[in-house]
Formats: C-alpha cells, structure tokens, sequence
C-alpha cells in the first residue's frame, strides 16, 4: 500500500498555494494534516499529481473567541482544540464532540480545515458545522468567499469546492452562556467512526426550548438536520413526552444504508436513541 | 527531494521522493527498523514515531514533511545500555510477546507520559486505543504504563 | 499421577522475565522487513477482483514498458503443470482440491494470485500492478454452504461436488442413545469467517546462489522444515540445497508460516532471475490472501436424561473452507467433530462434518480450530438444555464433566483418519477447575444480577468449559553445543512466533544442566541449525521442545562426564555432577567450562503422537445496553490446567491475549463477502480487532494439578485455550442477560445491529 507518486510543494502563503492548484487542471489536491487524505492515497482511490501542503503558511491555525463566537483557523489540530482550556467555556459542544474523533496520535495531526474538505458524513466536524450554522471562509483563485456549513457538503466525501479553493477558517456563531447542548455517537470500538452520531443545542426560554439545532452523524450521505426532531421539540418544554416525540421524529426522518458494520434498520433506531440521550444529558446538565 | 531534519538528536539529510512516507524513510534510508509497518494506512499505531514531543503515525505523514522537524523513534528511546523505565516495566509486566507493535507502544506511552506524567489508568487505555497489539490484550501493558509513571513524575523517565 | 524428570526446577515453574524482551524493546527485533540485499527486486502480486470465472487472457505488456519493472511472472512462465502445494494431514479425497501456486485456467477466489511483477522498489512493482491487464469471464460465484452443498456450480467440474471431504466422528451407539433419552434439544448455530490478523504482515526474501545451487528462503514461521521440504520438491532440488530462515517474527496464531503461493513464486522469481526478491505483503491483501478460519454452522442435537445427564450427541457440522484445500484446510472441520464433546462425558456420539468449498479465500487454522466452534455449538446448547430441563446451569455442568477417574478418556473417532482418529483427554480433574472458577468469579453474587436492569444495562453471567489439545507431534529435536567461551547453544527445531520460545527453552536448559539461565543461548527455526526439525504448531512447542531440550540435556551432562573424567583419572561413575561442576570422591573438580575445547555437542530429540489436553471453564459476566446492543464485558475469569507450568508469566500472557483475541471473536472480528464472492473487508478501519479501550478485565488462574503422562516435562500445550470458550460462555452471558425477551443468538459476532436486533426482534413479538 504504497503511496501513488506525486509532486509535493509547501509553498509559504495563500496566493501561492491557490495559484499552484489553479494551475493544477483539477488535479493537485491541497493537505493540511493528511490523516484522512493519506489513507485515501494508500488504496489509491486517489491519485492526485500535486499535493499542496499548507503547513507553511502563516495564519492558517489559531483559535480565536470573541462576542462574534469561536473562528477556528483550518490548520487546528483537533489536539489544539482539546488543549484549549477556554473553549469549554466558550462552547462547550465543541470539545465534547471533538474528544470522540479517531485517537491521540491523530489528534496530534489532524485538522479541524482538513475534516471539513474531507466532507465524511461519519465525521464529527461536518455535523458540528451544520448543527451550529457555521460559516467556512474559502479562499480560491476567484478571490475569497463565506460558505454556510449547509451549502458547502454535497455528498458523501463531496463539498462544493472549487479545486483552487482552500478552507481558510471555519466560525462559530456566538454561543449564549445559557444555551443547552448534546453529544452522543456510538461507534464499534474507541476512535471508529460512529454508526450514528447526534448533537445539539437549544435555548431555553421559561422553560420552553428555542432555536432548537439538531446534526446527524452517519446517517445520510452528508451530514443532516434533523428538523422533524427540531420541530418536535421547537417552544416545547424538554420532558419525557417531547423526548419520546423527538425521538420518533428522529427515527422516522432519517433513511440511512446498511452497511458490514450495522444494519440500515437498527441505524434508524439508534439515531432516536442517541437524540434522547443527548437531549437527556442537555436538560439534565445544570443551567450555568 | 532533499530534506533535513533531526532524528534521536542526530543531524540526517535525505533524498526522498515526495511519496516517500515517513516511516518508510525512517526504515529504509535512515535504516532505522525499530519503527514498524503495520497497516500503511492509520490504524494500527505500530509506525508511531514522536515529532516535535508529538505521537504521530510515521504512515501518515510524508518524509518531506518532516523537513526541520526533530524525531525520536524507538531508537532514540534507548541511546545508552539498558533499559529505561518505561521499558523495564514492559519486561516485568510481559508487556510485549511478538515485538511487533512494542516500539510503537514505547513511543506513543513516552510521549504522554513526558506530557502528562499523572495520566490515570482510563486515559492511558483512551490514549493506547490507537495502537493495536495482537498478542497481549492489552491489560499488562496498561500495567506497565501505570507502573513507569512514577520515572516520569520524577523527571526520570528517558534514562536508561 | 506419574512421576517426572527430576531438575533442580530454580527457573521451571517460575515467574521469569522473557531474555527476548530486551532487543525487542530497544527497537533491535530483526523482522523481514528489516533486512534487505544488494540488487534485491520487489515483488507485487496482481489478484483477481473476480471470485469465480475463467481466464480468457492476461497480458503484462504494459507492466514491462513500465519505469523499474524488471519482469512479470504469470502462469504461463511455468512450465509443464503448476505446482500445486501439498496438504499438511492428507486423506483419499482432497487431492483435486490442492491450490496451484497461480491460476492458470480458472480463479477460484477474490485476491487469488495472477501475476507478480518484479521491480526496482515496492512502490514501482506496487504501480506496475495496473498495468497487467486481466481478462476473465466471470461465474457465478458460491459463497455460503447451502448453495456450495447443492452441488449446481462446481468450483472443480472434475470432481462433481463442492464437498472435498466429510469427516465422521463416532463414539458408542448414538440410536440407542437417543432412544433411550428423556430430553432431546436440536438447533442450529454459525460462527463467523475471521482471520488470525498478526500484526507483522507475512513476507518472504528468496536468494539463489547459482553457483551452489543454493536456496534461502527468509521468512519462515511455523513449520519451516515441511516447507523446505515443499519447496524442495516443487523446485525439483534435493532439501539440502533450501535452507528457511527464521526471523524474529510479528505473531503467527495459527495463519502465518503455512506454505503460501506466494512463497513458490516468490523463490521462483528468485531462481529465474538470479536476483534476491523480496515481497512484503501489504495489508489489504493480507485480509484477502492469508488463511481465513471459522466459517461454520452446525444443525445439532444432544439427548439428556431427566436429570440432566447426557447420554448422546448427533448431527452435522458444515465448513466452509473457501477456495482451495490449503495444506491445514482440514483441521478445523476434523477437530470440530472430534472436540465437540468438549470436557463433557457423551458415551454415544455421531457426527458428520462436511467441508465445503467455495468461492472465498481458502481457510486454514486459527487459534483453536474447530474447538472454538464446536464449544460454542455445545455450550449454548448446553444452556438451553439446562433452561429447558430446570436444572442449574452450573449443576447440569458439573454432572457430566470429566473426572481424574474416568482418565485416559477417549474421545469420539475421526474418519477418514488422518493419523489422528483416535485420541484420549490425558489427565485432569474438569470439576476441579469448574469449581475454582466458580468460586473465583464470585458466582453466587453475581448470579443474583442475573437478567437484572442495572443502570440502564441487563447484566448477564454464564460459565463454560473446554478442552484445548496440544503437544502435536511426531517429534522435536534440538542440537546442544559447549561452546568454547563456556556459553551453551540450543538449537531447536521449534519456532518462535512471539511466544517466548527462548526463555522456555532457556529455563528448561538451565534447570536440567543446572546452569545459570545466562549460559543458555537459544537458536531456533532456520532450517540451517538442525538436519530436522517440525516447529511450532498446535501448541506444541513447550512440551515438544522443552522434552527434547530435557533429552539432550542428560546427553550432555554424560559427555561432560566422561570429559571431566578423563581429565581427573577416574571413572566416569563415580563422578558427581551438580551445578555445572564435576566432582570425584577426593574432592577434586572440574566446572564445565574447563571442558569447553572438548567440542560436547548432542542431539535430542522427543517422538511423541499422543497430544495433551489442557482443560478449564472460564466465566463472562456482560452488560448489555437495550438502546445500542453494545455489550460491555464487565469481568471474565479463565481457569485452566496446564499440567506443569514452565513459566507463570509467559502463561498467563498466552492466555489473556487469547481471551481477548476471543471477545474480537465473538463482538467485532468478521471478514464478510458479498453475493459476488468480493471481500469487503479491505482494512484495520473494517476488520475490528480488540482496542485497549474495549475489554479492562480478564482475570486467569493457571493449575498443575494432573501433569501430563505423555511427556517427562508433564505440561501440556497451553497456547490456545483461552479463546476456545469465549463464544460459547458470551454468547450464554448475552442469552441470560436478556432472558426477559427470550434471546438466543445463535449466530456470531454478537455485534450491537446483531444484539439489538435480537431484543428488536422479541419486543415486535411481544
């Protein structure tokens, strides 16, 4: 499982990785981290000409929290974000969601940029972004762009990038103190992708949920809202009926496929269970 | 491509094709065979080498990218005679049986416990989940991982 | 009880850190890959993505125009017949069903070799692959037994059925036995296809030395001496002139070392070419090219008496072997009939065992063949048969285990015979490790949690038991040398595949010359350190070897004898020998190594055809989590009897990484086919193997309570038995976990869309 042979540059800024990919025919590819790209390359379903590594160039990491909310540079390690002891203040979902993905030596490599333009429905990130509206700042050789999180998965392992186009920062809207939120995937073993995955998050207004956010992992060929379940739920008081209701909403919308590791019946069930369970951990969580 | 970087605190320059992993540059041009190929594709943690005080998986990243970087590989775990801690404790608590995946534990527990000495049992077993090890079942090792922390609260644990 | 060898036993029987560990841990192992040869080439094998079809053409002309490709080896570059590789236990009617080293006219299974191009660098012949263009009209492909048994499609039209073989075990008068019962319970049950999966992969570096008519082979594992002597024959060159050469080795389990394909074409190359050639197999073609194992399904009946006493056992057994009868394709179909019964007392037995073949990689063995299947058949019907009856599943155990009386016990015999239809369980007391094990895992607490909702999880407990044959023979020999520093050579016939073979040898040397463990160097598996040898197989190596070593051991110390009295001017006996030092009566002395110029060199060998059966019961106490099917071990005790215990340590090794290796089984491990006969099982991400994080606790108790008489060392081969209960006494946990719904699995792995499908299944029929 060798490699396929390539051309390598880790040009130092912005402009010159976009232009080395603009010339590129569609067919060099940008690598951030590479933890999902490499393996890729090793069964050979992909053969680029050129990879474009990003490490040199300034800015591309860095975490930043503001009142706008959290930006997360492209090139953050998922370790970078465990390390950041604010963030489980400034979004709690975030580290929560993040300490499922693969294992320590991945962490140490991969990124939050690289997860995004890797696009894998069973990823964490993909459905972060979707859940919490997120905007992702490209750049490419048209100039710069805002994508939502929505418009930018448009299949399994597809985004709506260009070929020239580099994932600059993905951002985080502000995120209220006061806001309710859930984790829950379950995976064969430690670090695998999940065979479901929910998160979520609320506001909680005299006992009433709002703004009710719901992602699926691992269920569709990109990352989903659940919008039944948000609307089950939607200026409810989260209780055992809303729950139970949310949960058959969950069920009921999602049309997953069976694969070697769970069947596409038990997928949809299981998406219900993990949405009650994390709806269950969000209302039982103390109101900070 | 030419590249230059510092492998258990050596200067080394190579000549690799960009395809070039690194761990097959670390085997194969530096000659290096204590860091083992177990999957060539992320898995299974034996090819775990430490970059700049990180654990990777040496399969997932490419020589030319390790331009400048400083490595420690199993190798540079055992620069003078004997055994470290760490390794000490493998050989009391039958840690290892075949050896295969044994230098990709050794680098992956170094690599924690230099950064978090006071790791309890149930981050240790999270932090070796990436490493698979066909042999042992994994719990001696956990043992012997608990065992070496007290070399590496003490500052000890990388000598010999 | 019978009595053995006399040693002064500092080291046998102790808890001794491994003398291999310290090279290991320093990075210095030397496994295949990390030697190489000045002008070697590499080799890559193109594998057919066909399961079943026939061979219209293959072409490597755009390979050969390719950077670095040296040349392409395909069928046609062998001349006359293709070699086909030998069976390892053959019988009258699988010799059509021998693999040929390359397809010629038909592929049988998906990854069958093609061609093997050779080239500069890995990652050239690694390219070149795509430039073989391979043209095949495809079958239709048969992947399970049903349509293989149905005899439609035939993978050898020749032959006229896909059933190679169908071995029969029998015991007593199985109609009568039935007749006479009070209860009969019948089911079917199936275990998955899975792989041993070590984690070095295999690979091979074959040199010719044309000037000698010389071939090395380096690489071996095993059995190295039966594959020199296979390679010798299909090479047509006398077995002096192939030498195998051990390596340090990445763990074997039963798949590695057996003769491959690729181990002839790899040597081929070698011998055409004049270059060494090297293959390391990568490990996606190692999921689809090394032996798979446990593919069985069974339709079987026991018969009880009212009080739970068995009195029969009948019914079929169906394997399914994959492709090809590969050289050890067979020992898991006669070993499920033949161990079946496991521990348990069945005076009538019949049992038909069926080997299918079919359009799937062929299959060899695994840790325990056929026992880990058949314990798994018996113990959930065991199970049952105790719910059906009323009685305590633990007393309905108990009542039929095998006691120290009842010893030799034989079990039921296996036709065809392939040199082993008749063998008997050596000594033992089966309720003694019953009851340890009852008492170890706490049972009567932890029955009270039985069926139980605890935090949200249905806590389950279940008990087993099982038979683990070892000790496999004919013989082992070992070679001993003083040399001239004082130090003592051993070299042995036996292998090491990373299970501590040279502290064994070492502590049984040491003990029985009565040196220092430190002057025992140990030499072990290159065909080059002995004329003959057999290797490590069948958890042999222990009992083999280590009575070899025992062997050569008193030889030596009699050469050292009559050395030490010449020297003095005495007679031989009336010498004294301890510690390593020659005493007469007047009390002058001369220590061993004052007699090292005197070149004492011995053979030692130990022919024995009667295997060992260590024994116990194990316990699994799970929880399991309604909403995901996720199913926690949340302990799990092992006892078993070995016999004499070598070496604590290295025993209790064996036996957690078995367990553990078990709960893959039974959970996560399954190499699964679609209807086309495609592996989809292409990587470690699919073929889930125990993580750290998965199973904290396995608790073992090792006991020597009934040493073995077939051998002077009284242990028994104990590499195996951990794993050969797990399915059974999971599966039970699982079973009375979620007694409330009525769940039975019946087919392994017990994954979480499996188990939650079970409680699914019952709650839409409540």
């Amino acid at each position: 499982m060798k490699l396929p042979s390539f051309d390598y540059q880790a040009p130092a800024s912005l402009a010159e990785a976009v232009a080395l990919l603009a010339a590129g025919d569609g067919s060099a590819r940008p690598i951030a981290g590479g933890q999902s790209f490499l393996p890729v390359m090793a069964f050979r379903l992909a053969e680029p000409s050129l990879l474009v590594d990003l490490r040199n160039i300034p800015d591309l990491s860095g975490i930043k929290i503001s009142d706008a909310g959290v930006r997360i540079g492209a090139m953050a390690r998922w370790r970078d974000l465990l390390d950041d002891v604010r963030l489980a203040e400034a979004m709690p979902l975030l580290p929560a969601a993040i300490d499922h993905v693969a294992h320590y030596q991945i962490r140490n490599r991969g990124t939050v940029g690289g997860s995004l333009a890797h696009a894998d429905p069973a990823a964490e990130m993909p459905t972060l972004a979707l859940t919490c509206e997120a905007q992702i700042d490209v750049v490419g050789a048209k100039g710069e762009r805002v994508l939502a999180a929505a418009d930018l998965f448009t299949g399994a392992l597809q985004t709506s990038l260009e070929p020239d186009e580099i994932i600059v920062a993905v951002r985080f809207p502000a995120w209220a103190k006061t806001k309710r939120w859930g984790f829950e995937e379950f995976s064969r073993r430690r670090g695998d992708f999940a065979l479901a995955g929910v998160a979520l998050c609320y506001d909680e207004t005299e006992g009433r949920a709002a703004n009710v956010r719901i992602g699926a992992i691992s269920v569709a060929d990109t990352p989903i809202r659940l919008k039944n379940a948000e609307a089950a739920l939607e200026g409810r008081a989260v209780d055992a009926a809303s729950i139970e209701a949310a949960m058959a909403a969950a069920s009921g919308e999602v049309d997953p496929a069976g694969d070697i590791h769970a069947s596409a019946r038990y997928r949809k069930a299981l998406v219900g269970t993990l949405l009650g369970r994390a709806l269950e951990s969000a209302a039982g969580r103390k109101a900070r | 491509m030419a590249i230059g970087f510092e492998v258990n605190g050596r200067a080394v320059s190579v000549d690799c094709a960009p395809r070039t992993t690194l761990a097959d540059c670390l085997r194969h041009d530096l000659k290096l065979t204590g860091t083992h190929v177990g999957c060539e594709h992320g898995v299974c943690g034996a090819c775990t080498v430490i970059v700049n005080g990180d654990a990777v998986r040496s399969c997932l990243m490419l020589a030319v990218q390790a331009k400048d970087a400083k490595i420690t590989t199993v190798e540079g775990l055992s620069m003078e005679e004997g055994l470290t801690p760490l390794q000490t404790a493998f050989k009391k608590h039958h840690a290892l049986q075949c050896g295969f995946c044994t230098p990709g534990m050794l680098t992956t527990l170094h690599a924690l416990l230099s950064e978090e000495p006071h790791a309890d049992e149930d981050r240790i077993r999270d932090v070796i989940s990436g490493n698979i090890c066909r042999c042992t079942g994994y719990i001696t090792i956990i043992e012997a991982a608990m065992d070496a922390r007290s070399s590496y609260q003490s500052g000890e644990g990388d000598k010999a | 009880m019978k009595t053995h060898a006399h040693t002064s036993n500092t080291y046998i029987g102790a808890h001794i850190e491994r003398v291999e560990d310290y090279r290991f841990l320093r990075g210095e192992g030397q496994y295949l890959d990390d030697v190489s040869r000045d002008g070697q080439w590499h080799a890559a094998f193109v594998r057919s993505s066909v399961a079943h079809g026939r061979i219209r053409s293959v072409d490597a002309s755009a390979a050969l125009a390719m950077p670095g490709v040296h040349a392409v080896i395909t069928a046609a570059d062998i001349e006359g017949d293709i070699p086909t590789i030998p069976f390892r236990r053959p019988n009258p009617t699988i010799g059509p069903y021998a693999q040929p080293v390359i397809a010629r006219d038909k592929v049988r299974y998906f990854g069958e070799p093609l061609a093997m191009v050779l080239a500069d660098t890995p990652e050239l012949a690694e390219d070149a692959l795509a430039g073989v263009m391979v043209d095949i009209e495809a079958l239709p492909a048969i992947i399970d037994r049903e349509s293989a048994m149905a005899d439609k499609i035939l993978l050898f039209e020749q032959t006229g059925t896909n059933v190679p073989t169908m071995f029969n075990a029998d015991k007593g008068d199985v109609d009568a036995a039935f007749a006479s019962a009070d209860y009969v319970i019948r089911d079917q049950f199936a275990t998955q296809r899975q792989t041993a999966l070590p984690m070095e992969t295999r690979g091979l570096l074959a040199e010719w030395d044309a000037q000698t008519g010389r071939l090395s082979v380096s690489g071996a594992a095993k059995l190295p001496f039966f594959n020199r002597t296979t390679m010798a024959k299909m090479m047509n060159l006398p077995d002096e002139a192939v030498d195998y050469i051990e390596l340090d080795v990445g763990g074997g389990f039963g798949a590695r070392g057996e003769f491959y394909p690729e181990d002839f074409l790899v040597a081929f190359g070698a011998r055409k070419f004049g270059h060494p050639v090297k293959w390391i197999e990568d490990r996606r073609e190692h999921l689809m090219a090394i032996g798979h194992s446990r593919e069985a399904s069974c339709d079987v009946e026991l018969a009880f008496k009212k009080d739970g006493t068995l009195v029969g056992m009948r019914g079929a057994l169906y394997i399914n072997i994959g492709a090809y009868v590969r050289p050890n394709g067979m020992t898991p179909v006669r070993n499920a009939a033949q161990f079946m019964s496991g521990p348990y007392r069945i005076p009538a037995i019949h049992l038909d065992a069926y080997a299918c073949v079919t359009n799937k990689t062929p299959a060899g063995t695994y840790r325990g063949p056929g026992r880990y299947e058949g314990c798994f058949f018996i113990e959930r019907l065991m199970d049952q048969a105790a719910g059906a009856l009323g009685i305590d599943r633990l007393d309905i155990r108990r009542k039929n285990l095998l006691t120290h009386e009842e010893m030799p016990y034989p079990l039921a015999t296996v036709l065809p015979s392939d040199g082993r239809a008749d063998t008997q369980c050596d000594s033992g007391d089966h309720r003694v490790t019953f009851d340890t094990c009852v008492k170890e895992s706490n049972w009567a607490e932890k029955a009270k949690l039985q069926g139980k909702l605890i935090d949200g999880r249905y806590q389950g407990i279940a008990i087993g038991c099982f038979i683990e044959g070892g000790a496999s023979g004919p013989q082992e020999n070992v070679r001993m040398l003083l040399e001239a520093d004082g130090m003592v050579s051993l070299f042995a016939g036996s292998s090491a595949i990373g299970q501590g073979l040279e502290t064994i040898l070492a502590q049984i040397a040491a003990d029985s010359l009565e040196l220092p463990m430190e002057r025992i160097r140990v030499f072990h598996g290159s065909t080059t350190y002995l004329k003959m040898g057999w290797g490590s197989y069948g958890s042999r190596a222990t009992v083999m070897g280590g009575s070899a070593v025992l062997d050569a051991s008193k030889k030596l110390l009699d050469l050292f004898r009559a050395s030490a009295a010449k020297r003095l001017g005495v007679a031989p006996e009336t010498l004294t020998i301890a510690e390593g030092v020659a005493k007469a009566a007047d009390g002058r002395s001369v220590p061993l190594a004052e007699v090292a110029g005197d070149r004492l060199e011995v053979d030692g060998s130990f022919k024995n055809n009667t295997p060992t059966y260590t024994y116990g019961a194990a316990m699994a106490h799970v929880a399991v989590d309604p909403g995901t099917g996720h199913v926690d071990v949340v302990d799990y005790v092992v006892v078993d009897d070995v016999g004499r215990i070598i070496n604590s340590m290295t025993l209790h090794g064996q036996v957690m990484g078995a367990a553990v290796q078990g709960f893959g089984s039974v959970f996560s491990e399954e190499l699964v086919y679609n209807a086309e006969g495609q592996l989809l099982v292409g990587s470690l991400a699919d073929y889930l193997v125990p993580l750290a994080s998965d199973y904290p606790v396995v608790r073992c108790v090792s006991m020597e309570s009934f040493p073995s008489p077939t051998n002077p060392l009284g242990a028994k081969g104990a590499g195996e038995g951990g794993i050969i209960p797990v399915g059974g006494v999971v599966a039970n946990a699982v079973a009375n976990a979620l007694q409330d719904f009525g769940v039975q699995p019946k087919i392994l792995p017990l994954s979480p869309s499996r188990v939650w499908e079970l409680i699914d299944d019952a709650r839409l029929r409540a």
